[in-house]
């Protein structure tokens, strides 16, 4: 293991902040585009089913 | 994956135009429809996203717990391991969104047109995830955020060719004109491709040089070098099941109207 304590592995050398800001970010925004795009597909699921009920009544 | 092939169920079989070719080609080109597609998409997409999970808590273990500091850029370099990855993801998703516009245009395809939008935002959102994360290694290496270096210019161009893909096809309300439009421009801006890639060959740029290539033997150790590639592949996986789950949206956007649609609406309760 490269590092003695789990203080040491947060800090990454003094440099914690620039590498946790880059995976952090990176995580958050992969995260949030699973998010946006399920409630995406919600939205169009309940377009289509409006419009179906439209043309039916 | 055999199972996708054969066909037979209503949804496909609706889909099928009376002129679709015969012979050997039909069996492929029958996921060329938008509603045959939207089935595998989702199966792919479920398959490929906690395969890209796996791999990228691999590739972390190994990036975080296993690779050595760097004897020239300490520990700032482990940036590495998300940076090269997402700008690797922003230029192989152009090429593969200008690869389906070319399609499109060529076979007037509605798919390959949506596959296209659907790997923009994506694309972007890499493109933008390279800038962030290069931004964070470029403060502590080279003490400035941002420098107007080709490496670096040349990716902004990038987001902005697909910020400008997107806009556009927004902009126009005929779904087939907005896809053309799109896919000219996909076209155009591939010659920004080879000007990124080669950017720290051809000039002069702060920016390092290729740690990997093809055509020589990598400059890193072994486990900074296997870090990196799980972490790519993880990114590859995980854009490839986004860029799928969007263009289920896309399809069910676009064929609202469609009774297989209609059905779906009904069965999901949504």
């Amino acid at each position: 293991m490269i590092w003695l304590s789990f203080e040491e592995f947060l800090a990454i050398g003094g440099y914690g902040g620039y590498v946790w800001g880059s995976v952090l970010v990176t995580g958050a925004a992969l995260a949030l585009e699973l998010v946006l795009l399920a409630r995406r597909r919600r939205a169009a699921l309940l377009a289509a089913a409006h419009a179906s009920r439209r043309r039916q009544a | 994956m055999s199972g996708y092939l054969t066909p037979g169920t209503g949804a496909i079989a609706g889909a099928m135009s009376s002129a679709s070719p015969q012979g050997r080609g039909r069996r492929w080109l029958q996921f060329a429809s938008p509603a045959a597609f939207y089935g595998p998409a989702g199966t792919l997409a479920a398959l490929l996203l906690p395969l890209s999970l796996v791999l990228a808590l691999v590739g972390l273990y190994i990036g975080f717990l296993v690779a050595p500091t760097d004897a020239q850029q300490g520990d700032a370099y482990r940036i590495i391991f998300v940076h090269v990855p997402a700008a690797w993801l922003s230029m192989v998703i152009y090429a593969a969104m200008a690869f389906w516009s070319a399609v499109g245009l060529v076979a007037n395809t509605r798919l390959s047109a949506m596959m296209a939008g659907a790997l923009a935002p994506s694309g972007a959102l890499f493109t933008f995830l390279a800038l962030w994360t290069g931004a964070l290694w470029g403060k502590p290496t080279w003490g400035a955020w941002w420098v107007w270096d080709a490496r670096l210019t040349s990716e902004l161009l990038l987001l902005f060719l697909y910020l400008g893909f997107i806009a556009l096809q927004a902009a126009i309300d005929d779904p087939r004109r907005a896809d053309r439009a799109g896919a000219v421009l996909a076209l155009v801006g591939t010659v920004n491709l080879p000007i990124i890639y080669f950017s720290v060959k051809w000039w002069n740029t702060l920016h390092q040089g290729a740690s990997v290539s093809v055509s020589s033997a990598p400059t890193i150790a072994t486990p900074m070098l296997l870090g990196m590639l799980v972490m790519a592949l993880a990114m590859w996986f995980y854009a490839a099941a986004a860029a799928l789950l969007r263009l289920r949206c896309i399809i069910l956007e676009r064929e609202g109207q469609a009774a297989w649609v209609a059905g779906l609406a009904q069965g999901e309760g949504a």
